[in-house]
């Protein structure tokens, strides 16, 4: 681009990262409250297609090097592996489990194996986002 | 309200009917997206809207909307993305490969 | 699971090994791996036999497979299944024999193809005659067809082989449905598919509706099978399967199975006058045309295959005299028409033997001389001593000649025709005596053609030049089968007492239960002198008349009847099948117009139609305004700049706009998400708007402008037809249910899951528990759904053919 839109950059830096964090909120709240792998994952992808728009491509991809096609399959590899640790144990397959532990800092906090299935659901709603889109516009070029 | 909101699904439907039957690509697809909002509406309109309080147990009301169709429906709004996503990108290529998004032009051969 | 469903599963597991067998043993003839098989099975059957005069003792094991819809894999094994158990794993230990030295272990000879072929039929077919369940009969039914004509297309680059194979599929699995249907009406009369359960309903089935139907889909079944007429004329092409074949399904075993089925089931049906005129009527009549037919073949296997559809309509027409016993008193063991029965059995037995040895004899002579064209063929009785002598074994009985086993069961059969004219139930007394005359006629045809396959193939003069190969006598191995069925034919022929007590009574007492007192045993005494009664002189003028015909062949050889050999009926199934092929065309051609337009148009009318219909004739359009929400002002608001932009949408010429419009439509959906209490979904709608429009951004750039519709004004007012109805339908649908939920209130089931979210998974966002934890499954396949799509989205773009062209 011959005129770098230099407003654009610096607040697209600042509220990408913002939205970045507001997801991971988002995807940790999901078990209690609205948010959740899916709300998550979509508002990071939102996040990312904001700085591919703000940037070029190429300043992106050297920032994050991720292959999305990898990060749809380990979230799906993820989601099916938490399922099948119930089966081990004799329970049918995706059984979560979940109790509460002390933990340092966070005090008495609830674990849940839907946590690790969530995220695996996170990863893939973000990975098919930024694949299909970067596929479409790469494909411009 | 419901009354109302059936008769909103029913304009979503006929225009996404209207729009499925023509000959555009593009107007396919957006009827395609059209019809499945109807669709979701439908759906919370049928469960019954009624006004409890949204499905989380942290509110401690005494009754909540009901989770069932809205969870269903969550997993509709997610699938219709990827389909969306899908058809726009089929579209796409189509158009790229054969210059044209009419679908009268897009026949296969008579032997086919 | 127990020894005996071992035995009906054996040879499924033999399959798997065979092409193992096969390319690992490459110069050992597969055949050989085999053979132990069926031997060891028919050892182990044997033991079951009764001996010594005691009845025989019926063994039942039972395996659950579908326990919710009642079925089970009951093996039950009595005298009839013996019987038949026996046939299969005898006749079938000297097919693979045999087999082995007809096909050679040669490199073009997919060896491994005919032995999973052949496996697979044995375990089906012991299958069949094994299991008492209706369904699990119908489950193996179907995979005998399917063998069947996986292996008379063994050949499969021979035109008239797939010609062959597709015929005989086709009609018997068509009547395989037919049964099915039958079996589905006994399950509703009685509620049990146990076929020994259903015996005892019997009252039940004669009394009820269904009991017509039920029985000739049933007997569809097994005439299709058994190649009855008009269904016999699959059998003839089914010739074209390699000889080892026809010998064992399509004489020996599988067309059997329809006689078995008919055997099974006259405990059920037996004794009602249907049953009776049915089967006896379609048995003659398959007995006489398939004797008459046989006469005009020139091809031996064409021989054999109408002498065996017509000898299966003997067997079948003698079950359907049978079933008269129920109507009568059984004195000592026996009446007048339980002889027709033993007749039925004995030829059963008897037919095995001799067609089973004449089918692999002409196996020989078209192995050795590379014809089977009776024109071709002749004095071949010095050349091959052993073949001619098998074959005349073989002939005599088949024609009923004394002393052979088919003597014994011809006569019976006479005996049985004319005790039936003689018959005071069924009205039998007014045309009953032309049962023992057709009989008389078709056996004299019998004779004839057996007189043409011997004397044409074995004597007059032998021409050489007329051969594809020098004749020889065969290798000993192929003549063992073959002389082994021959022996058997005289050892029952001389000894058919032997068969008595061991096997014929306790088939009896399987076909016709419940006619003897407990302890008691039908009285079986075969012998070859009854006098001079009228069987042994209707014997005298069939060997005279036909020995008359036969002398006589140069005259009416030249006659169109001789000349024509193909059976008439073809034209009804060749034209039926064009007309089917040609109706589906026109069909598929008015259909699918390759236009996405009008499948659209096909779907929404036919829903429009039905549904509409549906609402109309139920009388179930209602609307209540009285069990509704209250309206919020802004609602109307919402609602009424939804439609708006709703509306608004097709008009929209621009595709930036259309684009804008329609995110506006989404943005407006996800506000009524958080009007109705649904904050995940309006969050995820939010999201998912925003990226969409990301993505029709990108994809529209590219994309050429809308342009106006070009339909002519009719098609424009069908659509706007089509989707007003549609909407209208939709609309009044959901109207109607609204108003019948409000009056019919229902507990909606997520009142467990409100209940439950926090106790058994932890959290407070029942929609997320319900998404991660009550219905992980459904979630995870729906991130596979995106997945797949991502893959797919992949693959449309970056892997473009090198061409440049779209594939």
């Amino acid at each position: 681009m011959r005129n770098t839109p230099v407003q654009l950059h610096v607040i697209t830096r600042i509220v990408a990262f913002i939205i970045l964090a507001f997801s991971v909120f988002l995807f940790f709240a999901g078990h209690n409250n609205p948010g959740g792998g899916f709300i998550g994952g979509l508002m990071s992808a939102s996040a990312l297609v904001l700085l591919y728009l703000s940037f070029d491509l190429k300043t992106i991809k050297r920032v994050i090097p991720f292959n999305y096609a990898k990060v749809i399959a380990s979230g799906l590899l993820l989601a099916i592996l938490t399922g099948i640790v119930g089966m081990f144990f004799g329970f049918p397959f995706l059984t979560q489990f979940f109790d509460y532990f002390p933990l340092p800092i966070l005090g008495e906090t609830e674990l849940t194996t839907a946590l690790p299935f969530d995220l695996g659901i996170y990863l893939v709603v973000v990975g098919f986002t930024l694949l299909v889109i970067l596929t479409v516009a790469e494909d411009d070029n | 309200m419901e009354i109302l909101m059936i008769l909103t699904v029913g304009v979503l439907v006929t225009v996404a009917t209207y729009m499925i039957l023509t000959k555009s690509l593009l107007r396919v697809i957006l009827g395609v997206v059209l019809l499945s909002h109807g669709a979701h509406l439908l759906f919370l309109t049928m469960a019954n809207l009624k006004q409890g309080s949204p499905p989380l147990l942290g509110e401690e009301a005494s009754s909540y909307a009901d989770p069932l169709p809205q969870a269903l429906i969550l997993t509709a709004i997610v699938i219709g993305f990827g389909i969306t996503a899908f058809m726009l990108v089929l579209a796409y290529r189509t158009y790229k490969a054969h210059g044209t998004d009419n679908f009268d032009e897009l026949r296969g051969t008579e032997d086919e | 699971m127990s020894t005996l469903h071992f035995v009906a599963l054996a040879p499924f597991i033999m399959a798997i090994f065979v092409p193992f067998l096969y390319h690992k043993f490459r110069h050992i003839h597969t055949g050989w791996f085999i053979l132990p098989i069926p031997l060891l099975l028919f050892i182990y059957l044997i033991q079951y036999l009764p001996l010594g005069g005691a009845a025989m003792e019926t063994v039942e094991r039972s395996v659950p497979w579908v326990p919710s819809l009642n079925i089970h894999f009951t093996v039950f094994l009595d005298g009839l299944s013996l019987l038949f158990a026996l046939l299969i794993t005898g006749i079938g230990t000297l097919v693979v024999l045999y087999s082995i030295y007809y096909i050679a272990n040669k490199k073009e000879e997919p060896l491994n193809n005919f032995y999973v072929y052949l496996m697979m039929f044995m375990g089906a077919m012991l299958g069949v005659v094994l299991s008492d369940n209706l369904i699990v009969i119908y489950v193996f039914w179907e995979l005998t067809s399917l063998a069947s004509s996986l292996l008379i297309a063994y050949w499969f680059h021979k035109e008239k082989s797939r010609y062959g194979a597709q015929k005989s599929m086709l009609i018997t699995v068509t009547g395989g449905f037919a049964m099915l249907a039958g079996f589905t009406l006994l399950y509703m009369m009685t509620g049990t598919f146990s076929i020994r359960e259903i015996i005892s309903y019997g009252d039940v089935i004669v009394s009820s509706p269904l009991f017509l139907p039920a029985m000739i889909l049933i007997l569809l079944g097994a005439f299709t099978k058994s190649a009855q007429f008009p269904f016999h004329i699959w059998l003839p092409d089914a010739m074209e399967a390699p000889t080892p074949v026809s010998a064992y399904l399509h004489s020996a075993t599988m067309v059997k199975a329809g006689i078995y089925l008919v055997a099974r089931f006259t405990p059920v049906f037996g004794g009602q006058p249907e049953w009776f005129w049915i089967i006896t009527s379609f048995g003659l009549f398959t007995l006489l045309w398939g004797s008459v037919s046989a006469v005009r073949q020139k091809d031996l296997k064409g021989i054999l295959a109408f002498s065996t559809i017509s000898q299966l309509g003997l067997i079948m027409s003698l079950l359907g005299l049978g079933s008269a016993a129920f109507h009568y008193e059984v004195v000592d063991g026996q009446s007048l028409y339980t002889v027709a029965v033993l007749a039925a059995v004995l030829h059963l037995i008897n037919h095995a033997t001799f067609k089973g040895s004449l089918f692999m004899v002409v196996g020989i002579i078209d192995h050795e001389t590379g014809t089977r064209d009776i024109r071709k063929l002749g004095g071949l009785m010095t050349i091959m001593p052993i073949t001619f002598t098998i074959s005349l074994i073989g002939v005599a009985s088949m024609a009923g000649l004394p002393p052979f086993n088919g003597f014994l069961s011809k006569e019976m059969f006479f005996t049985g025709t004319l005790n039936s004219a003689t018959l005071d139930v069924f009205n039998v007394q007014t045309i009953g005596f032309i049962f023992p005359i057709v009989a008389w006629i078709a056996s004299i045809f019998t004779f004839v053609y057996c007189m043409i396959m011997l004397f044409r193939t074995f004597t007059g003069n032998h021409q050489p030049e007329k051969l594809e190969k020098e004749a020889h006598e065969a290798p000993m191995g192929m003549l063992i089968s073959p002389i082994v069925l021959a022996s058997l034919v005289i050892v029952f022929g001389f000894f058919p007492n032997l068969l008595a007590y061991t096997i014929i009574a306790p088939t009896m007492q399987s076909i016709l239960p419940g006619l003897l007192e407990p302890g008691e045993q039908f009285y079986v005494n075969v012998y070859h002198w009854h006098g001079l009664n009228t069987e042994l002189f209707m014997t005298m003028g069939v060997v005279f008349f036909g020995a008359m015909i036969f002398l006589n062949a140069r005259k009416w050889q030249e006659t169109a009847f001789y000349l024509k050999e193909r059976d008439p009926l073809n034209w009804f199934y060749d034209n039926g099948l064009v007309g089917l092929i040609k109706g589906s065309t026109a069909v598929n051609n008015v259909q699918m117009t390759g236009k996405l337009r009008d499948y659209f148009s096909f779907m929404f009318i036919f829903l429009v139609v039905v549904t509409g219909y549906m609402l109309w004739q139920r009388d179930a359009i209602a609307i209540d305004f009285a069990n509704t929400a209250e309206i919020s002002p802004y609602m109307y608001l919402i609602s009424l700049s939804l439609i708006l932009s709703t509306l608004v949408v097709p008009f929209l010429s621009k595709r930036i706009s259309a684009i804008i419009v329609v995110g506006v439509i989404g943005f407006l959906v996800a506000l009524l998400f958080v009007v109705f209490r649904a904050p995940d979904l309006a969050l995820t709608q939010l999201l998912v708007e925003t990226v969409m429009v990301v993505l029709f951004l990108l994809v529209f750039y590219h994309l050429p402008e809308l342009r106006k519709e070009s339909f002519k004004p009719a098609f424009k007012i069908s659509n706007l037809i089509i989707s007003i109805g549609v909407g209208l339908v939709v609309t009044l649908t959901a109207l109607s249910a609204h108003a019948f939920s409000a009056a019919n209130p229902i507990s909606p089931i997520s009142d467990y899951f409100v209940e439950n979210a926090y106790a058994l998974a932890g959290g407070n966002n029942i929609v997320n528990v319900i998404l991660v934890d009550f219905r992980g499954l459904d979630t995870l396949l729906e991130v596979l759904v995106l997945g797949i799509v991502g893959l797919a989205v992949v693959v449309l773009i970056k892997f473009k053919s090198q061409k440049g062209e779209d594939v």
